[in-house]
């Protein structure tokens, strides 16, 4: 077991031994046992960079090529550090928001499956793994969303994001494995190393689509963001720990680890782009309207995935042309606000989950002038939207810089013509100004105005609540002042990324007086004005039609998947056995049509028997037989009919010489007809159950054409006849071999006996069956309700 | 004489399908005993039907019928026949404990919806 392992098989682990010891003591709280896991994690990832080991591998299952091979470079070792330290910070934080009347055990050991299997999507350089660490974090999320089970709402939000991130993850599976396909190597690192070939195959559209579509759905991006505010039915911890600063941002891990791969398309930096841009803007416009807390704080992590997903794309170009400085820069801001996203949203998750934990509520139309009540709350959440509306001195506004100028930026690629440029520079800045908007919007309304009456009576929170948020507050403003101490974990995370080295990367508060100052002086202004005169302009919310959105564009997917199977399987099944049938016999007719239309008819080499009269008299009583018991009116008549075929029928083995078969026929044709005329005597007159014209016509159409496959089939078969018969062993050796001179004997009961051996079996189960089926009667009681019902 | 067989066994498939796809258990019954028949001429006819002597070793004869379709006839006339006993008793028990020897009444427990 190599440390890089054990750093990921340590959160499973402690799935095992949190329930475990929580079982057994009551007492202590299992919280404080989970701290130790992500802790150590942390611990062991540091003191790997430290010593500079990066890839470590161990087999598991080599022959279908799922190896946990880890490959801890600078752009995993950031995620892991979200990971462990805001997963030991959640951890602690729910120590005071879960109660001991909740499901602690299971919480948990949720939680810490969800960190090992995040650890897992990020440190995995084998693709199987990776697709095994990133189905896990969606059961692990899809548990701790429906953790509250007993209410409904909780499970339809696991439940969408079930369905739509396990459609992502079958995606991401098909992309892999196109990428395996094309590389033949398991490794991603190898893969980015074989580039030139995967650009050059066939599939390479195939697996950018299918990896795309991965990392939207993961993500949240536009239309697939709709499972996010839904899983804010989740407690706040997970909330903010899954859905804010960690799986969310699987999507984006994703993409920048496939960039170098391809980024060489337009297809993917076009798709990576304006697909960030329009969930930016759509996401931070409908945040405003929102009036749950955590439904903003949705909304709001939709957007800024966006954002750092537009700056992917942007980044992608310094890969399509070469190495370009000002569009690398992109992807330095991307990791940065990766960083920053997850410090501040973290906490302005735990300030919310304070508050709803406080007061009772987290409607937002409830919720006033907690100002001087919670004024420690109020510090992070301040503090917390101020980053996230990217105001200095907060790192929010440090990498909101860098993103402007990127997108900026953008303009000189040749890539963008300028009608491109201007949509992406309308989405970012309109979707930065809605994003001021709900920020600047969400500590007002909460904090400030007239007290309203709560369902708690509001008080400050207890200090160890608000340990956490304080943390990642001091993260955000630490980082935000100095933000140079960063700058190590950035470049190397930046040039993990784009696999080449960067250096001599240096933030700055103040770059002069450039485009994106600019933009940005103009979003404080108007969206300070905006926000007061909100209640001018929320009309435009009406705008939006009630029913045409993507959620109904869902649940009607969602129902009709569910009826149209239901109502097609009830038709067929509940349609009786006569459908049925003709389906069969439909598919006869239909293969053998495909067939030969498909190979040209070639009657091939006949040699046939001359035609003797008696045999030509005999098919015509046959047929004569035949069209009596179609016509036949009495039963007593049809079996009549049907014995006249069944003797003709032996009359025919006599004249084609076969003697045994002639006698065994006539046989069973006499003991068959004296069956059939026992069982009539107990059955009921012949009745022709509502055979109306239709119903004729078509059993007649299905009828014959089924007779007319039988005939072509068997003409063409006759007239192919490649190999001898193997008739001639059995003819020669049947009295040296078998001393039997009765060769049709010899067969059945020597050569192939034991046909003749399970033959007789049948009969005898037969014979056995019969005689249950008369003797077995139930009793006259609910048994025979049962059936008629 | 091959042709006018294999004519032969399709209508009378024809016929059985015809039959088998009818509302009344004992038409269905008659319907597979003829497909039977249809089924058996068929192997029969597939064999070959050129002339020959019986299947019974003779050293004097060099031409016989081809033996092991007949043989297959053999096994298939016995199961097919005790899988017609067995109907006949099926459709006479279902009829005694149903009272209809109607298919579409034979719906089985409705599903609960």
């Amino acid at each position: 077991m190599h440390l890089l392992q054990l750093a990921v098989l340590l959160p499973f682990l402690g799935a095992i031994i949190v329930p475990i010891i929580y079982y057994y003591t009551k007492r202590l709280h299992p919280g404080y046992v989970a701290l130790l896991f992500p802790v150590s994690a942390a611990a062991i990832l540091i003191s790997l960079r430290a010593a500079g080991q990066h890839i470590s591998s161990m087999n598991w299952m080599p022959h279908i090529g799922l190896n946990l091979d880890f490959h801890l470079d600078g752009f995993a070792f950031l995620f892991t550090m979200l990971i462990t330290v805001i997963g030991t910070l959640v951890i602690f934080y729910s120590i005071s928001y879960l109660g001991r009347r909740e499901a602690l055990g299971h919480f948990y050991c949720y939680l810490l499956i969800f960190m090992g299997a995040m650890l897992g999507v990020v440190l995995s350089d084998n693709v199987i793994a990776l697709y095994l660490f990133w189905e896990l974090t969606s059961i692990s999320s899809f548990l701790l969303i429906s953790f509250w089970n007993h209410k409904s709402k909780s499970i339809q939000g696991a439940l969408k994001s079930m369905l739509i991130t396990v459609f992502g993850g079958l995606m991401l599976l098909g992309g892999l494995l196109s990428l395996v396909a094309i590389t033949h190597t398991f490794s991603i690192r190898e893969m980015i190393a074989m580039r030139s070939e995967i650009t050059a195959s066939p599939l390479f559209t195939v697996a950018l689509l299918f990896i795309l579509l991965a990392a939207f759905t993961k993500s949240a991006q536009f239309p697939f963001h709709i499972w996010l505010p839904d899983a804010m039915e989740a407690p706040t911890p997970v909330s903010a720990y899954l859905h804010s600063a960690t799986m969310v941002k699987a999507g984006i891990y994703l993409v920048a680890r496939f960039t170098p791969i391809f980024a060489v398309s337009s297809l993917w930096i076009y798709a990576v782009t304006f697909a960030g841009a329009i969930t930016l803007f759509w996401a931070s416009y409908n945040a405003v309207k929102q009036r749950d807390l955590k439904g903003v704080l949705a909304y709001s992590t939709i957007s800024q995935l966006g954002l750092m997903m537009t700056l992917l794309g942007i980044g992608g170009i310094s890969l399509h042309f070469g190495h370009d400085e000002i569009f690398y820069m992109s992807i330095v801001a991307c990791v940065f606000h990766i960083f920053n996203h997850a410090s501040f949203k973290g906490a302005l998750f735990m300030v919310v989950g304070i508050i709803d934990h406080e007061t009772g509520t987290r409607d937002l139309r409830k919720l006033s002038g907690l100002l001087h009540v919670m004024p420690l709350t109020f510090t992070a959440a301040a503090m917390g939207a101020l980053s996230m509306a990217g105001v200095p001195p907060f790192n929010g506004f440090l990498s909101k810089e860098m993103f402007l100028t990127s997108m900026f930026d953008s303009s000189e690629s040749a890539l963008f013509n300028p009608f491109a440029v201007f949509l992406l520079l309308a989405l970012v800045i309109i979707g930065s100004l809605f994003t001021f908007i709900y920020s600047i919007k969400l500590v007002k309304d909460i904090f400030f105005g007239q007290r309203q009456a709560l369902p708690k009576e509001p008080h400050e929170a207890p200090l160890m609540f608000l340990a956490s948020p304080f943390i990642l507050i001091s993260i955000v403003i630490i980082t935000g002042l100095i933000p140079n101490i960063l700058t190590p974990m950035i470049e190397s995370a930046s040039s993990a990324v784009l696999n080449k080295p960067i250096e001599h990367i240096h933030i700055s508060h103040w770059h002069g007086i450039n485009p994106a100052l600019l933009t940005t002086l103009a979003i404080f202004i108007v969206g300070t004005l905006m926000v007061f005169a909100f209640d001018k302009w929320k009309k435009i919310y009406q705008l939006q039609p009630e029913h045409f959105t993507f959620n109904t564009l869902y649940q009607d997917a969602l129902q009709y998947s569910e009826r149209i199977p239901h109502s097609v399987n009830s038709k067929i099944i509940r349609s009786g056995s006569r459908l049925h049938v003709m389906l069969i016999f439909g598919t006869l007719i239909l293969l053998t049509i495909a067939a030969f239309l498909m190979n040209p008819i070639d009657l091939g080499k006949w040699q046939l028997a001359e035609i003797r009269i008696h045999e030509v008299i005999l098919v015509v009583i046959i047929l004569i037989a035949t069209y009596m018991v179609l016509i036949a009116k009495s039963r007593i008549f049809s079996i009549i009919m049907l014995s006249a075929i069944g003797y003709s029928v032996g009359l025919f083995f006599v004249f084609f010489n076969a003697p045994d078969i002639a006698l065994t026929q006539l046989t069973i044709e006499t003991i068959s007809t004296a069956l059939f005329l026992m069982c009539f005597f107990h059955l009921p007159k012949l009745t022709l159950y509502g055979e109306t014209a239709k119903f004729k016509i078509s059993n007649a159409v299905v009828a014959i054409l089924s007779g007319l496959a039988v005939i072509v089939i068997s003409l063409v078969a006759y007239g192919h006849r490649f190999y001898p018969s193997i008739n001639e062993y059995y003819i020669k050796n049947v009295y040296e071999l078998a001393a039997g001179k009765n060769m049709v004997n010899v067969i059945l009961v020597d050569f192939r006996g034991f046909d003749t051996l399970f033959e007789s079996s049948v009969l005898g189960i037969a014979g056995i069956g019969i005689y249950t089926l008369i003797k077995l009667r139930y009793r006259k009681d609910d048994e025979h309700e049962e059936t008629k019902k | 004489m091959e042709i006018i067989m294999i004519v032969l066994a399709g209508i009378l498939v024809s016929a059985s399908v015809y039959l088998i796809l009818s509302r009344s258990l004992l038409r269905i019954i008659i319907g597979t005993s003829i497909l039977t028949h249809a089924v058996n001429l068929l192997l029969l006819t597939m064999g070959g039907l050129k002339g020959g002597a019986i299947p019974i070793y003779d050293k004097t004869i060099k031409q016989y019928v081809d033996p092991i379709p007949q043989a297959l006839i053999l096994t298939a006339i016995v199961i097919s026949f005790a899988i017609t006993a067995f109907f006949l008793v099926l459709a006479f028990r279902s009829y005694k404990e149903l009272g209809t020897d109607n298919l579409d009444e034979m719906r089985g427990v409705p599903d609960d919806e």
